[in-house]
């Protein structure tokens, strides 16, 4: 146990948040304005199927550019697959629960057909967007030597922090998802901030999933998101609805996932390696009832959280 | 010109059929287009995949060992989505109910009497039971959204799998396989029922779907779920109580997918190995959907979904497409089925004019 070590440990667990940060924070917004999509996991592998294939064809022609454009388009993926949720959960009024996990069933799917001529190929990922000298002794390699997303994660979570409590819109948004027909009545269009919320949360999820594609492991493998998309989603409960407490939680889950990597390398561990690769599962479940007992009587939950919302009727 | 939803008075029994029915016809017309415009034989994969299995006798022993866990794990979570119960683990229960059967079957190495294999049911059952409890137990207490807590589980089962089938009961003669031993003759169910190409677990979907057709539309229990759903409210008045519904829902699907999971290990597999668990928790889900939550149509859907597994093979082999079409056939099932509900409860209005305005255009039209 020495410097190196834990200079390591933080590097990995840096790595391993990142995904569920960026797609937990998207979910945020998604759960603040009343809707649940559980299609996190689904927009993930669309999201990361579209990165690398992406990279892959384009890569050559593309140079350095290559993964910056590669993650825009996986986010444009992924808001166009929380779309299709979108239209039948938002126009159409369909069950939210149903329609998530249909999404998340076509995203495994979709990314399985896609991915099936491109499993075990690389491709090239980012360079650091700092300077060498900068990333050159281990303290500068834990603050800056990180994939160029892992800040773009860190910069999101705030930056929906700062709408969802500072801004106008942000307002909007929350008096949306806490009584949708108060906000219809005095005028707000509620569906299309919906839209626009659902799609935001799919861009988001869109490159979490890019991230694994891109960053984590830069080889394709079916179904490689494997079931973090899932994690993501209880991470929003366990911030109880709060962008801070979100960048708190998803390093805690961070933690956690990083010792199951550790455990397998290591084999330091008394307990078998599936104790470790269930325990970020297992936690989540204890952390739910803990947030959920102490919400009992106050709830911090968004109101109108999965009740359709149709003002024809 | 604009369409509007306009609320009927009472839900069309009209749609509530015809829309599964169209769904699965747009599918497929969805999926010949799409294979036709990624250059491959539309119209030969579609046949492939939802008619040779329904036209090819010797298809249909496949068929009906897909169907059978599909329609048991879907009959239980029928009855949880009516009371708005979501239980989404139930590939976690089918997991922990195999492994629980199978337990016994390891514990009774020499077993021979033919007491085995209705205790191994009886431990399956309870074993997916339990596995249920849990998000029972969460919800009832805690509140906490039974969605989350069951998906978690599913997770946690996996690795309790893969920890007892390559650790304390792997087979020492599996060539270092993870998998459990095979099971005894005494363990094991016929794969097929004497004389039919039909495995012992459709027969079982049959007895359960007829059982659950009568529990649904005659007794009080059946009654009081769907009320739980439909109005917690008037639920709650009527002295049904909520709690009891959740337990009891769980119980029930839990139990069931712990069933459908020590079959399909003692009928099929004759072991525990890493290709047990194959999503039909999953699929269930889709497969009680395009059912209308009713037995009868969770029967059908049932038999539906595993010809998109058995086609989707046929068609792998015959069209060459790609093995995960299956998958997608089924979400866009699964896409139309939930898009298409609003017709149940609403009707579609092509209205003329915006609404708001339509006095004065009117006026200014017929001038």
């Amino acid at each position: 146990m020495n410097a190196a070590f834990f200079i390591d440990a933080i590097i990995t667990v840096v790595a391993v948040t990142t995904p569920i940060l960026l797609a937990a924070t998207g979910e945020l917004v998604v759960e603040k304005s009343g809707v649940i999509n559980l299609g996190v996991e689904g927009m993930m592998l669309i999201g990361a199927i579209t990165a690398f294939a992406v990279a892959f064809d384009f890569g050559p022609d593309l140079g350095d550019f290559a993964p910056w454009f590669a993650v825009v388009c996986a986010a444009a993926a992924g808001a166009a697959s929380s779309m299709l949720f979108g239209l039948l959960v938002l126009t159409l009024g369909s069950n939210q629960v149903a329609t998530g996990l249909a999404l998340t069933i076509f995203g495994i799917g979709l990314s399985s057909l896609i991915g099936a001529g491109y499993v075990g190929m690389t491709v090239p990922s980012f360079d650091s967007v700092f300077p060498d000298w900068l990333v050159a002794d281990p303290l500068g390699r834990v603050l800056f030597g990180y994939s160029p997303l892992v800040y773009f994660a860190l910069i999101m979570v705030l930056a929906v922090g700062w709408f969802l409590n500072r801004t106008r819109s942000g307002l909007v948004l929350r008096a949306v998802g806490e009584n949708d027909l108060s906000a219809h009545s005095i005028g707000y269009p509620v569906i299309r901030i919906r839209y626009a919320a659902i799609a935001f949360g799919g861009a988001l999820a869109g490159v979490g999933g890019a991230y694994f594609s891109m960053v984590i492991t830069p080889m394709w493998a079916q179904q490689m998101t494997a079931g973090r998309g899932w994690i993501a989603l209880a991470l929003v409960v366990f911030a109880g609805w709060r962008a801070g407490r979100l960048l708190a939680g998803a390093y805690f889950f961070g933690i956690l996932m990083t010792l199951e990597l550790y455990a397998k390398a290591s084999g330091f561990s008394f307990l078998p390696s599936q104790f470790w690769a269930a325990m970020p599962y297992l936690m989540a479940v204890v952390v739910l009832a803990l947030m959920s007992a102490r919400n009992v009587n106050r709830s911090d939950a968004p109101a109108c959280l999965g009740r359709p919302f149709l003002p024809s009727s | 010109m604009r369409i509007r939803f306009e609320k009927r008075l009472t839900p069309s029994r009209f749609m509530l059929v015809a829309t599964p029915v169209a769904s699965v016809l747009l599918t497929m017309l969805l999926g010949a287009v799409i294979f036709e415009l990624i250059g491959f034989d539309g119209p030969n994969a579609i046949y492939q995949t939802f008619i040779t299995p329904i036209v090819a006798s010797y298809k249909w022993q496949d068929v009906a060992t897909k169907a059978a866990p599909l329609i048991i794990i879907a009959l239980g979570l029928s009855l949880g989505n009516q009371a708005k119960i979501w239980n989404i683990g139930a590939e976690g229960q089918y997991i922990i109910g195999a492994l629980c059967g199978a337990g016994v079957a390891m514990a009774f190495p020499n077993g021979q009497s033919f007491w085995i294999i209705p205790l191994m049911i009886a431990v399956g059952i309870a074993g997916g039971m339990a596995w249920a409890a849990i998000p029972a137990f969460l919800k009832t207490r805690f509140r906490v959204s039974e969605v989350l807590s069951s998906l978690m589980l599913v997770y946690v089962a996996l690795q309790v799998l893969n920890y007892l089938i390559g650790g304390p009961w792997k087979d020492p003669n599996g060539h270092n396989f993870p998998q459990t031993p095979p099971f005894t003759p005494a363990q094991q169910l016929p794969h097929t029922l004497p004389g039919t190409p039909f495995p012992p677990g459709l027969a079982v979907a049959v007895l359960l779907t007829i059982a659950f057709w009568i529990i649904m539309a005659r007794s009080v229990y059946g009654f009081s779920v769907r009320t739980v759903g439909a109005a917690p409210e008037a639920a709650r008045y009527a002295g049904f109580d909520a709690s009891r519904t959740v337990w009891s829902t769980l119980m029930i699907s839990g139990g069931m997918a712990g069933l459908a999971g020590i079959l399909e290990a003692s009928s099929q597999l004759g072991q525990i190995n890493l290709g047990f668990p194959s999503g039909y928790g999953f699929t269930a889900i889709i497969v009680s959907f395009l059912g209308r939550l009713h037995p009868i149509g969770v029967f059908l859907a049932g038999v539906i979904l595993a010809v998109t597994y058995v086609g989707g093979q046929v068609a792998q082999t015959v069209v060459h497409v790609p093995e995960a079409t299956a998958g997608i056939f089924q979400a866009t099932m699964l896409f139309f089925i939930l898009a298409s509900d609003i017709l149940i409860r609403y009707r579609i209005r092509v209205v003329r004019e915006a609404p708001v305005a339509a006095a004065g255009a009117r006026a200014g039209a017929t001038a």
